[in-house]
């Protein structure tokens, strides 16, 4: 990928069956640099991922996904990486889109682009409950970092080395996603959202968040923001 | 005459006194902390066997009853407990998080 050193992180939690393939997306793709982090899984991900030639950084207590995203990007960073990739493991991202994120941050206009689910093409099959709240999500991010974005909880984002040298995540958990949109508002990072392309399978469905989740995950990331 | 509800209090209070005198001895709670649970089970124990000095605290703060008064204030008490709780979890949950992390990199160190 032009000669930059991009980094794919991957937080994987019991992925074996998916996570195969999502690899060899990305070795096809010309990404060589792919960290996954196993968080815990009781299943195969880590033989798997190991097979693939990533690099694998093994959780010995399940932590999260933020969690693992931060244990991602740091050995990232740790390695060289230009640019640092967010993907999941379970196959509803499309590897032909990071090239999309990648060229606003390439042509240094931005320092963070988020891979949005609702702006140009719709999203494939996404059930209708999530459309809600992911709607939802939009207000109470912006009511909570002033930040209002077309898609406000994606997992699908790029940023560049000074990003991701600021971005301090704490949050372990699903309330990741709100808390590093505030460190971008906070450290005056340029943000870029991108149409990105998600394909609601139903094994990514049954795998993912549940919307009824979200009111409590709402509710954590109001608390994370009144203690800050 | 006594009450029951004063024979129940009065033993669950010196149980609750004995366990915090008894974890100070283990140096399991800070001196701090054993003065506050001392005081506040003192302080059930004489506002149990003398009710009319709640209603003369209440009276003085305001609050009709000092039985009002002693709720109110035991929420206001259990929520400033359940905060101080919430942000040791969390504070807990983060340094587990880092020495997770830790170990995941000197593992893929070691392999190398």
């Amino acid at each position: 990928m032009t000669g930059k050193k991009v980094f794919i992180v991957i937080p994987a939690y019991n992925e074996a069956k998916a996570i195969s393939k999502v690899l060899d997306d990305l070795k096809k793709n010309g990404y060589r640099n792919i960290i996954v982090v196993d968080d815990c899984s009781s299943d195969d991900t880590a033989i798997v991922a190991r097979h693939h030639k990533a690099i694998v950084l093994k959780h010995i207590i399940n932590r999260g996904q933020g969690a693992a995203l931060k244990t991602g990007t740091d050995a990232g960073l740790n390695l060289g990486a230009e640019f640092i990739v967010h993907f999941d493991a379970d196959g509803q991202m499309r590897v032909v889109d990071i090239k999309k994120l990648l060229t606003p941050l390439i042509a240094k206009k931005a320092d963070v682009v988020l891979g949005s689910r609702f702006l140009g093409q719709k999203a494939k099959n996404m059930p209708f409950s999530k459309k809600i709240s992911l709607q939802l999500g939009r207000i109470v991010v912006f009511a909570l970092y002033g930040l209002w974005l077309s898609d406000s909880q994606s997992g699908f984002r790029v940023i560049n080395r000074k990003a991701a040298q600021n971005i301090k995540i704490t949050a372990d958990r699903m309330e990741h996603a709100g808390e590093i949109l505030g460190e971008i508002k906070k450290k005056k990072l340029r943000l870029v959202e991108v149409a990105v392309t998600i394909l609601y399978t139903d094994y990514s469905i049954q795998k993912g968040q549940s919307w009824s989740r979200g009111p409590a995950l709402g509710l954590k990331m109001l608390l994370r923001r009144l203690l800050k | 005459m006594l009450q029951v509800y004063q024979i129940i209090v009065f033993i669950f209070a010196l149980f609750a006194l004995s366990r915090a005198i008894l974890r100070a001895k283990e140096s399991k709670i800070t001196r701090g902390e054993l003065y506050f649970w001392s005081l506040l089970w003192l302080g059930v124990l004489v506002l149990t066997f003398l009710p009319s000095f709640s209603d003369i605290l209440a009276d003085y703060a305001g609050i009709g009853r000092g039985a009002d008064l002693l709720v109110y204030a035991s929420v206001l008490l259990l929520f400033y407990l359940m905060f101080r709780l919430y942000v040791k979890i969390d504070k807990t949950e983060q340094e587990i998080t880092k020495l997770v992390q830790k170990v995941a990199y000197e593992n893929v160190k070691k392999k190398k």
